[in-house]
């Protein structure tokens, strides 16, 4: 199985290449179209600012191909907000695969009981669907740093909540997107992560 | 719910884990990706290395230590100790850090704070405080706690959150290595200043001083050394504690 995760300069590419070595796959790192056009499974990574991280997606044509891709698709943390239709950080689009936009916690009001943002730490799944969350438990916890949110809407597969409920994960046909870190999320993460090698 | 942390902090010299009481009198603990990973199976929910190496293999050694824990440890971590550029930073996160914490180089440089936030996002940006109370003033020191400074701890707090940074790892000298329970006023009060996530660091001594310095402290995260590395706190039992007490914590 060849596993590629797109290097377009934005992200902890090395944690999620480790994460895939612990559960015995050699993950190759590239920028090249034709390369992630052809492997089996794709993840797209990607942690920072969202308008220039998508300017970055943008300069080197991989905003076209993304959308386009018939295998498997991961988008991890920034990665999967990019995949939903904007971002107010920035206020960029983004490659438009979940219908949905991404927008920030609004701190303190009106999220309740002071809650700082970001959000730094872990937090429950809930609401689990699809078999990305194979033998995953409802509640179980996984490892999220984020300021902005995608909203729960149709391609909502976990559930999180942050002073109000949100998208742990989305996903759509064959593009899945998670909104916490697989790859630092223990055993639950590596869970899902071989969860995702089985698609 | 978002859980309360338990951090494990591991001082790093010279690629071995160490650790300061007060800040001097250095004893050795072992390997630090051992003990991390040993940490991330008994429940830690984070780690920080600390490297108070001073060498000039300092940052090859921290950088190549830097992989291997990102490696084998599949919980996050923070690394600090000596960071004071760019270049630096991009190094340590290109390797696998999570986040990296800055301290004297922030004070001496607030400018840091900005060009890293700009560049790497303000999620991987730690800004650690050492403080100490002189005569009811709570005051940063800089370069370990030797060296004192003019800088008000709340004020400075504000600072770093207008400036980008993501987390405050605050230390109290008066507190650290005397096990008798966090600077809790001090950290209420910082968290009510700030709406960025306080780590509590120094003066962990027994299970209870954590869960005061959730509930008094109001802290998001509470980070402790010699009471995990000599073994009188094991880390399951304390979260089993917490989560008895009511406080949310990942089991």
């Amino acid at each position: 199985m060849k596993l590629v995760i797109i290097d377009y300069g934005a992200g902890n590419i090395q944690s999620i290449q480790f994460a895939f070595q612990r559960l015995g796959v050699d993950a190759v790192l590239t920028h090249d179209k034709e390369e992630i056009m052809k492997a089996d499974k794709v993840i797209f990574p990607g942690v920072g600012e969202a308008s220039s991280a998508m300017q970055k997606l943008c300069e080197s044509g991989l905003d076209k191909i993304i959308p386009d891709l018939k295998q498997p698709v991961l988008g991890i943390c920034l990665g999967m907000q990019l995949m939903c239709n904007s971002s107010e950080e920035g206020d960029t689009k983004g490659l438009g695969i979940f219908d949905t936009e991404v927008v920030k916690f609004k701190s303190p009001q009106p999220l309740k009981g002071g809650l700082k943002v970001p959000q730094i730490g872990w937090n429950e799944i809930k609401n689990l669907k699809t078999d990305l969350f194979h033998g995953v438990s409802e509640n179980d916890y996984i490892y999220l740093v984020h300021s902005y949110y995608a909203p729960i809407c149709n391609e909502t597969i976990a559930v999180a909540n942050y002073g109000l409920d949100y998208s742990a994960a989305l996903a759509k046909d064959n593009f899945y997107g998670v909104q916490f870190h697989p790859e630092k999320s223990s055993k639950v993460g590596a869970r899902i992560l071989d969860n995702f090698l089985r698609m | 719910m978002l859980a309360k942390r338990i951090i494990p902090c591991l001082d790093i010299k010279d690629g071995r884990t160490v650790k300061g009481v007060n800040f001097v009198n250095l004893r050795d603990a072992g390997d630090p990706v051992e003990l991390g990973q040993f940490y991330a199976e008994q429940g830690a929910d984070e780690l920080v290395f600390l490297d108070i190496s001073a060498t000039e293999e300092k940052r090859r050694t921290l950088a190549e230590l830097v992989y291997h824990v990102a490696e084998k440890v599949d919980i996050p971590f923070t690394v600090g100790g000596g960071i004071s550029s760019v270049d630096d930073v991009g190094m340590l996160l290109k390797n696998g850090a999570d986040k990296v914490s800055i301290n004297s180089s922030a004070v001496k440089n607030p400018d840091l704070i900005n060009e890293l936030v700009a560049k790497f996002g303000s999620q991987c940006i730690v800004v650690a405080i050492d403080a100490k109370q002189i005569g009811g003033e709570w005051k940063v020191h800089l370069v370990g706690g030797k060296v004192p400074t003019d800088l008000d701890l709340f004020e400075w707090a504000k600072e770093v959150e207008k400036r980008g940074a993501g987390e405050i790892l605050f230390t109290s000298m008066n507190h650290d290595g005397t096990k008798n329970g966090f600077a809790n006023e001090a950290l209420a009060k910082l968290s009510d200043l700030v709406n960025i996530p306080i780590i509590a660091s120094g003066g962990a001594g027994n299970m209870k001083h954590f869960a005061d310095t959730f509930i008094d402290g109001k802290a998001d995260a509470a980070l402790a050394a010699s009471v995990f590395h000599f073994k009188e706190i094991a880390i399951k039992d304390l979260k089993k504690e917490l989560k008895q007490r009511g406080i949310p914590v990942r089991i």
